[in-house]
């Protein structure tokens, strides 16, 4: 690392207003963007920051001279990474300007044709995409649905949803985003589909989990009992002797994809009854259990 | 794609100060239907236009001139890339 008096060519005695147009002169002469082609002007500017950013901080300047901290010791990180003219050098941004060359573009040459064709290219750039964010109701996002967005601007939408879309999904919907700055195409609309939760189902994957709560005769017995689907209720039968934590699956009924279906998983969930049961509980203080059964063996 | 907010953030500029940039087309963000749209390239112009005005005392009547020149000379220096390429091109299989 370069003594910084010496990089910005002052004296170690110069006042802060001396730093001050001493560094000014310099970060006009090599600042990157000032100097597109010059690979070399980004390190010198960085190292000129550097010593500016030493030199113009009195308490600094002061521990540098008093040799408290070395010249790389005070030195920060650039505080931008990239350069304007990292990003001018593409076409099809919004700060081109193609008046520079207009007289030339006008032979018929090939450097004429190559001009001109650059400058067509530009015009020719297609609009922006839009952003919209969709909430979409759990169910019209497992079967799909048709929505209209109203923009703000006062049109609308129409976004037809696809059977099975997922949370966070991102629609493209093309032509529908803003107009070419120039003669190009219209950009597309990006929709994100955000889906609401539902009461009772949740989703993994191409599954649909459902808790369904059965009384505990249904459980002891076995019963037919009507379940719900994202497409109507079923009736789904019970087995004798189910528990809580017992998994159902119903085949073919969970989400429809183009290649095939997921299935329902239905959780049961044994629910004891919430009213007084006076002859259960005649029945249970005097059952005797017919084996041992301890459900806490295991703890 | 970076949002108003973090783009003010990131830049340090306060709201009003943006706006005026804007309608002086020293910014030209997209506009989405809701909100303005930053890139990365946008980011670097704001710290471009900061070094100019801050660390070089560029005054706002400068600032626009320079900019303009600047977008040219990148046009330019592009117009000129692409032509150096295409002779540099045609000479190869001319060689050949």
């Amino acid at each position: 690392m370069r003594d910084p008096y010496e990089i910005l060519g002052v004296a170690k005695t110069a006042t802060a207003d001396e730093i001050r147009t001493a560094y000014r002169k310099l970060a006009k002469k090599l600042h990157p963007d000032l100097n597109p082609g010059d690979k070399r002007a980004e390190e010198q500017f960085k190292e000129v920051a550097a010593a500016n950013d030493l030199l113009s901080d009195p308490d600094k300047r002061r521990r540098f001279d008093a040799g408290e901290i070395d010249a790389s010791g005070a030195e920060k990180a650039p505080p931008n990474a990239r350069y304007y003219r990292d990003y001018a050098g593409e076409s099809g941004h919004p700060y081109e300007g193609h008046g520079a060359y207009g007289d030339f573009a006008q032979g018929d040459d090939m450097f004429a044709e190559l001009l001109r064709r650059a400058a067509e290219q530009a015009r020719r750039r297609p609009g922006a995409d839009l952003h919209y964010e969709l909430q979409v109701e759990f169910l019209d996002a497992v079967n799909g649905a048709t929505r209209t967005i109203t923009l703000p601007g006062g049109g609308t939408l129409q976004v037809t949803i696809p059977a099975g879309v997922e949370d966070g999904q991102i629609l493209r919907l093309r032509g529908k985003g803003a107009p070419s700055p120039g003669e190009g195409g219209p950009g597309d609309a990006l929709v994100q589909i955000v889906v609401r939760p539902h009461r009772f189902f949740t989703r993994d994957g191409d599954n649909i989990l459902l808790d369904l709560p059965v009384t505990v005769k249904e459980a002891a017995l076995g019963a037919e009992v009507r379940a719900p689907t994202t497409t109507g209720s079923v009736m789904l039968k019970v087995p004798k002797r189910s528990n809580t934590g017992d998994m159902l699956r119903l085949r073919g009924k969970g989400v429809k994809k183009r290649d095939g279906a997921g299935d329902e998983l239905v959780k049961l969930k044994v629910m004891m009854p919430t009213e007084a049961e006076p002859e259960l509980e005649t029945f249970l203080a005097g059952w005797t259990p017919a084996s041992n059964y301890d459900p806490r063996q295991e703890m | 794609m970076i949002t108003e907010r973090e783009f003010l953030e990131r830049t340090q500029l306060d709201r009003a100060t943006l706006s005026i940039w804007i309608e002086e087309e020293w910014l030209i963000p997209d506009r989405t239907a809701h909100q303005l749209a930053f890139t990365d390239m946008d980011l670097a112009r704001a710290n471009l236009i900061h070094d100019l005005k801050d660390k070089m005392g560029v005054n706002d009547e400068g600032l626009g001139v320079i900019l303009h020149l600047l977008d040219q000379m990148h046009a330019l220096r592009r117009a000129l890339a692409d032509t150096l390429k295409s002779a540099r091109e045609q000479q190869s299989s001319e060689g050949r």
